[in-house]
């Protein structure tokens, strides 16, 4: 990969820091009127999404790293990765382990696309859309009338994920989560 | 300012105000009899500072990344007081607060010593900023090292120093210990001044001294030097300036790194010599930026470097 200097950093970057992939947020130029120049930068990493402030001599520079996002389609499990395709029509297969899908674990439907992240060649993350529609398999007997009444209850849905939902919602209906927060939207 | 690629940087009102900013400091000078100058922005000889890029020119000679040298031999040269606006020159700086062409007010006080210039400085701070009952605060270099890091100007040792600079910059850079000390001044230090205040870090570190005298405060030696502050930006940089012309030339010589010196101003110091005087050099676009509340150095320009 190439090297790139501090006055290329610019936010969306691909750099290599301290032998991890990086995506540069944030990089400010600063310089004491007859003193050395710097630049603060700002970085996340992007295996465990940490942010991480780094201040460079100006003109120093890091090298790129090889970080592609795709769209992909998931597939299926093994039990060890779960396997995602591009949606380019190419077929290609790519698997991802547990560690590198974290917290998306719990939004993982068949036929749903995530975007994912290579790193070399291999999946570094998986990002689940911020909305999914997920199906409730097990929660108490719905309450009917209670439509407008605030208070909640556990629901467990078709990807193992247990979201609080309100009281009239019955198994076999269909939800709209926010996977940011994973808190119940509405039904679909 | 409009979106197409061709059009300003900024707004109409913004161009306004730098006339307006041109207009108030003439009326200042010429209230306060200092001359109006124009001295070359191409010169046979490059700034004489190492942490400081002139423009080279492809035919030859440099751009100038400040009036100062050639200032000083009209100053030899019997002029007086005498103030100046021009474009200067940076090779590199560019950001938010940095365009590599920016406009600089340089002005010289015969007869004045830093402490004396500081205080024309806050006058003039407050004109420009549209503030005429902003505060001012005066802190030497040491009293702010130690009141926001601890740190003792004289006496702290490299490792110290080292050790904060580390901290602050969240990694080991390879820097000595001056270099150590901007990390600490633009990270630790410049947040934690005073807001809505024209506060003064003046008696530097002797080794920081560039053109500045050295003289000796209560706690050692320090370079007669002040830099003003403003709601975390630095607007201006001060001197009660070195007059030695071997002093000088020894200065040079040391901070050349190959850079040929400018013989006319060691020749002027030398002959002439230069009267005992302060200096101080102000950068209008960030007072510009902080008039109108903008974040961007582009905002005040009428094409920063991108479109230029």
């Amino acid at each position: 990969m190439a090297n790139y200097s501090t006055n290329e950093f610019k936010s969306g970057l691909k750099v290599m820091l301290d032998g991890e992939p990086c995506s540069i947020l944030d990089n400010e130029y600063v310089k004491p009127g007859k003193g050395q120049a710097f630049n603060r930068v700002k970085l996340r990493n992007l295996r465990n999404g940490r942010v991480w402030e780094r201040t460079f001599k100006s003109g120093e520079s890091l090298e790129g790293a090889d970080v592609m996002e795709h769209d992909m389609e998931y597939v299926y499990t093994d039990g060890e990765f779960w396997h995602f395709m591009l949606t380019d029509g190419s077929f290609e297969q790519h698997p991802a382990s547990e560690e590198a899908l974290g917290e998306t674990i719990k939004w993982l439907k068949e036929q749903d696309v995530y975007v994912v992240t290579l790193y070399n060649g291999a999946v570094l993350t998986v990002a689940a859309p911020n909305f999914v529609e997920l199906e409730v398999t097990e929660t108490d007997p719905g309450l009917k009338g209670d439509t407008a009444q605030g208070g909640s209850k556990p629901a467990t849905l078709q990807t193992g994920a247990v979201v609080r939902v309100p009281l009239f919602i019955n198994v076999g209906e269909v939800l709209r989560i926010d996977t940011r927060t994973g808190e119940y939207v509405s039904r679909a | 300012m409009t979106n197409h690629k061709w059009g300003s940087s900024a707004t109409r009102a913004a161009l306004l105000e730098r006339q307006t900013l041109m207009q108030q400091i003439r009326t200042f000078f010429t209230q306060r009899d200092v001359l109006e100058v124009e001295t070359p922005i191409w010169g046979q000889a490059p700034v004489c500072d190492p942490n400081i890029e002139p423009v080279e020119v492809a035919s030859g000679g440099f751009l100038h990344t400040s009036p100062e040298y050639a200032m000083k031999r009209l100053l030899c040269d019997g002029s007086g007081d005498i103030f100046q606006v021009c474009k200067v020159f940076r090779q590199g700086e560019a950001g938010r607060r940095h365009n590599p062409e920016f406009s600089m007010l340089e002005w010289y006080r015969v007869g004045w010593n830093h402490h004396h210039l500081m205080v024309e400085v806050a006058e003039l701070s407050r004109v420009l900023l549209n503030k005429p009952d902003l505060p001012v605060a005066v802190f030497t270099y040491r009293e702010a090292l130690q009141r926001y890091t601890g740190l003792d100007m004289h006496s702290s040792t490299e490792a110290d120093v080292r050790a904060l600079g580390v901290k602050l910059a969240g990694q080991d850079l390879d820097l000595a210990r001056d270099g150590w000390l901007d990390v600490i001044l633009s990270h630790a230090m410049e947040p934690a001044l005073p807001s809505d205040t024209l506060v003064f870090l003046h008696d530097f570190p002797v080794t920081q001294a560039a053109l500045a005298k050295l003289g000796t405060a209560e706690h050692g030696p320090v370079a007669e030097r002040f830099e003003l502050f403003y709601n975390g930006t630095e607007l201006a940089n001060g001197y009660h300036e070195l007059t030695d012309a071997d002093e000088q030339r020894a200065r040079f010589e040391q901070e050349s790194n190959g850079r040929p010196l400018d013989e006319n101003l060691l020749s002027a110091m030398a002959t002439a010599g230069l009267p005992d005087c302060a200096g101080v050099a102000m950068g209008l676009d960030r007072v510009l930026m902080h008039r109108l509340g903008v974040e961007t150095i582009a905002e005040v320009l009428s094409f920063d470097a991108t479109r230029a």
